[in-house]
């Protein structure tokens, strides 16, 4: 039964994908098409940045990667809500410890030379905030059960920062009257590195407590579940 | 052609984690399916980002970009969820 | 360059931050980012009021390279809605949750979701609309787990992941416009548009991906047991805003951007899933043993009412007729949302006094509490789509031009699902007849029972007796 069931699924998915390769070739036949590059490479001098990928997230697209991180944050807050953390892994041996040592700082090293090399590079603040939150996921499968993270109270601000220079950013801009998240473009290059930093760390925070998967223990003695 | 050979890599990719969605209950594999999927469209959207001689174009390379971290948070989210259940039910 | 439209969006993801680094003022702060976020919205509906849409660029950029936040009467109409309900639930919630611990997790969470709600309406790019989207989805599916249950939990996992699949076959169709028309913009796309293999199969992947956001029969199974296991405040959000959030977008694609690209065939068949939506809905909410599951099951229905709409809308010509059809739609949609959330709202509270939401043992509780039994009521008004309900205006136009425009096979389906509807909520009603003592005052609980009567209130005496001005915010906005 389960097995002709299956079976049926995967014919109709066989037919949907033909056709949608199908669709795909037509749509691609229709000639070059439009495309919004060439806009984007032109606008790009006025952004302050050199990467045009950084100019799409930060400057011509900001908004979504302002919605982008709140979904990060909801995540964690819904994580959050769910229980508290389980208590990390045993420690490790000398050499996992040893290297741990090693390697971390090295993550966070990393981390901020792809934050500053994305105006000109491949890089930017989520590359980077994926490297500190390798570095806290590191540091708890070595045993840390915090992942390297602060308290509750400083992890609350750590997660907001980064939509909250974002949108402060924003209504700065909009009180100037220049529009939403319109960088006045002497100043352009500057805010967006603001930005970027206060993105990268609330991402790398945002991801390793995230592993951590629930929140941390000192937040469980006052609350506790419900 | 290449475009259509990549670009048509993304939709099997998406077919193949529809498949699996549909027909295989653990929460995990449901996971890496749907995974799979946002793959598939994240593939087409890199595919389509190159146009023969021209320069590749940045805007579909930022969705990809703002896609995965919807992706990666999604999937923690579930996985917590997932976890708590398996907490509450001692480990089925 | 219109201020209000970015600040519709910003204000309450600001609360939501503030309540976030601020566990224990979250819900002082929670209360006055609602109240602000109700000035916001506001300020836009009185800008659509005067100027017939607004448009906002965001960063500095015009679409296509930039984004744009656009709002006509639609979307005026919903965020005016969405205002009402959030603050009423908001006020609910600050009464309602027994543990400090519950309501600091529900305020950061709520406040994102309605951040998203209104950037949702507010969008006019697909691929923002797609991180919309993914916010609402999160954070429903976060607040509706509130409870901890099992149920409730496993519910709400299934929900996330029926949203997640909704959102990844909407962003293939987002893709695929892409690679043909190079752009976003819904304005620009719709210009571009023209009718073609590339263009209906990307409105059929991304009506795909809605419809099972929006439960539409028969993609809806996930609903009701996510709706009736979530915290009450919740539930009322889920039903009234969330589901709606996703028809709106349907509604949003199919009259506006690919309105060329629809066939009278296509929109027949939306109306038949519609039509069986409300006979299968309202079957199941007549059967339903509790409360909270018999609205989620109204629910169901209520979003195929709302879809037997489009096959009469694509037949009409655009004029006055289609135009009062359009807003009799409008109409629908509001009266369900403010009612659903009412119910919803007076179930919680029921459940509460009672330990349990069985219906058949309601009898003593109902009438313990006058107020709740009242909206309860009142709400049932709307659902049935009694006068001076705004369902009944809206029901009696939608009836009007199936028969004019030759469908009149939709006024049986009407019909029917009215009768069930009536069926359901008298069910409900005839146990608080009951002799029991009569308490001694009609409010027991004023911060909970208030804020779900007059949104039931609302629903009923509000939209029924007073719709004039929404012809006029509509017919302004030239949403139709």
């Amino acid at each position: 039964m389960r097995r002709a069931a299956s079976l049926i699924i995967g014919a109709i998915i066989t037919a949907l994908a033909l056709w949608l390769l199908w669709v795909l070739q037509t749509a691609l036949d229709m000639g070059a098409g439009p495309r919004l590059a060439e806009q984007a490479f032109a606008g790009l001098p006025t952004t302050g940045v050199s990467n045009p990928v950084t100019a799409v997230l930060l400057s011509y697209r900001g908004y979504d990667t302002l919605l982008e991180l709140g979904v990060l944050l909801a995540a964690l807050l819904g994580i959050w809500s769910l229980g508290v953390a389980s208590p990390g892994f045993q420690p490790a041996g000398v050499v996992l410890s040893g290297m741990v040592r090693l390697v971390v700082p090295l993550l966070v090293l990393t981390g901020g030379y792809l934050l500053w090399v994305g105006g000109y590079a491949p890089g930017g603040a989520f590359q980077a905030g994926a490297l500190l939150g390798a570095a806290g996921v590191v540091m708890r499968l070595a045993g840390d059960e915090t992942a390297g993270l602060p308290g509750i109270r400083a992890q609350r601000w750590l997660i907001v920062a980064g939509v909250a220079v974002f949108v402060l950013v924003g209504l700065a801009t909009l009180a100037l009257g220049q529009g939403f998240l319109s960088y006045p473009q002497a100043w352009s290059k500057w805010l967006i590195l603001a930005i970027e930093t206060a993105a990268t760390v609330a991402i790398g925070t945002t991801l390793a407590a995230a592993y951590v998967g629930g929140r941390p223990w000192s937040h469980a003695v006052v609350g506790g579940r419900d | 052609m290449e475009q259509l050979l990549y670009g048509g890599a993304g939709v099997i990719l998406f077919a193949l984690g529809l498949w699996a969605f549909l027909v295989y209950e653990p929460l995990l594999r449901k996971l890496i399916a749907l995974n799979i999927m946002g793959s598939g469209v994240f593939h087409l959207l890199i595919a389509i980002a190159e146009r023969g001689e021209l320069p590749p174009d940045p805007v579909p390379h930022a969705l990809v970009l703002t896609g995965i971290v919807v992706a990666v948070s999604a999937t923690a989210l579930a996985l917590a969820m997932g976890r708590r259940l398996e907490d509450d039910s001692g480990g089925r | 360059m219109d201020a209000s439209l970015a600040l519709a969006v910003s204000v309450p993801l600001i609360g939501g931050l503030l309540a976030t680094a601020l566990p224990k003022r979250a819900q002082g702060l929670g209360l006055l980012a609602s109240v602000a976020t109700v000035l916001v919205v506001g300020w836009v509906m009185a800008g659509v009021w005067q100027q017939g849409s607004l448009h906002a660029e965001l960063g500095g950029w015009a679409a296509p390279l930039g984004i744009a936040l656009a709002a006509d009467g639609l979307s005026a109409a919903l965020l005016g809605m969405a205002a009402l309900v959030a603050l009423g639930v908001g006020i609910y919630a600050s009464g309602y949750f027994r543990s400090a611990d519950a309501d600091r997790h529900f305020w950061p969470l709520w406040l994102l979701l309605w951040a998203a709600l209104n950037g949702l309406l507010l969008a006019a790019d697909l691929f923002n609309i797609y991180v919309t989207l993914e916010l609402l989805g999160l954070t429903a599916a976060a607040l509706g787990a509130l409870t901890g249950t099992v149920d409730a939990v496993r519910a709400n996992l299934r929900y996330l992941l029926v949203g997640l699949l909704g959102s990844m076959t909407y962003l293939l169709g987002v893709a695929l416009v892409y690679t043909s028309y190079g752009t976003l913009d819904l304005g620009l796309l719709s210009n571009a548009l023209e009718p073609g293999p590339v263009a209906a199969t990307a409105l059929v992947l991304m009506t795909a991906g809605l419809a099972l956001k929006a439960a539409l029969f028969p993609l809806h199974f996930w609903l009701p047991p996510a709706h009736a296991n979530a915290p009450a405040p919740v539930s009322a959000a889920l039903s009234a805003l969330v589901v709606k959030a996703a028809f709106y977008l349907i509604l949003r694609l199919w009259l506006d951007v690919f309105a060329p690209v629809v066939t009278p065939s296509a929109a027949g068949l939306m109306g038949m899933l519609g039509a069986l939506a409300v006979i299968w809905g309202s079957w199941r909410a007549l059967r339903a043993e509790r409360l909270k599951l018999l609205a989620a099951y109204s629910t169901v229905a209520q979003i195929g009412y709302l879809c037997l709409f489009l096959p009469l809308l694509q037949a009409l010509p655009p004029g006055a007729e289609r135009d009062d059809l359009f807003v009799a739609l409008v109409l629908m949609a509001l009266t369900h949302g403010l009612a659903k959330a009412g119910l919803f709202l007076a179930a919680g509270l029921v459940q509460r006094s009672a330990g349990h939401d069985r219906i058949d043992d309601l009898g003593g509780t109902a009438q313990h509490m006058p107020a709740t039994t009242f909206t309860i009521a009142l709400a049932g008004t709307a659902l049935i789509g009694l006068p001076p309900s705004g369902s009944f205006v809206g029901k009696w136009i939608l009836m009007t031009s199936a028969l004019e425009s030759g469908q009149w096979w939709w006024i049986l389906v009407i019909a029917i699902g009215t009768l069930l509807a009536a069926a359901y909520v008298f069910r409900v009603l005839s146990r608080a007849f009951n002799l029991e003592p009569t308490p001694r005052s009609f409010v027991t609980q004023a911060r909970t029972e208030v804020p779900a009567l007059l949104l039931a209130l609302t629903s009923v005496a509000v939209l029924g007796l007073a719709a004039d001005p929404l012809w006029r915010l509509l017919g302004a906005g030239g949403g139709a």
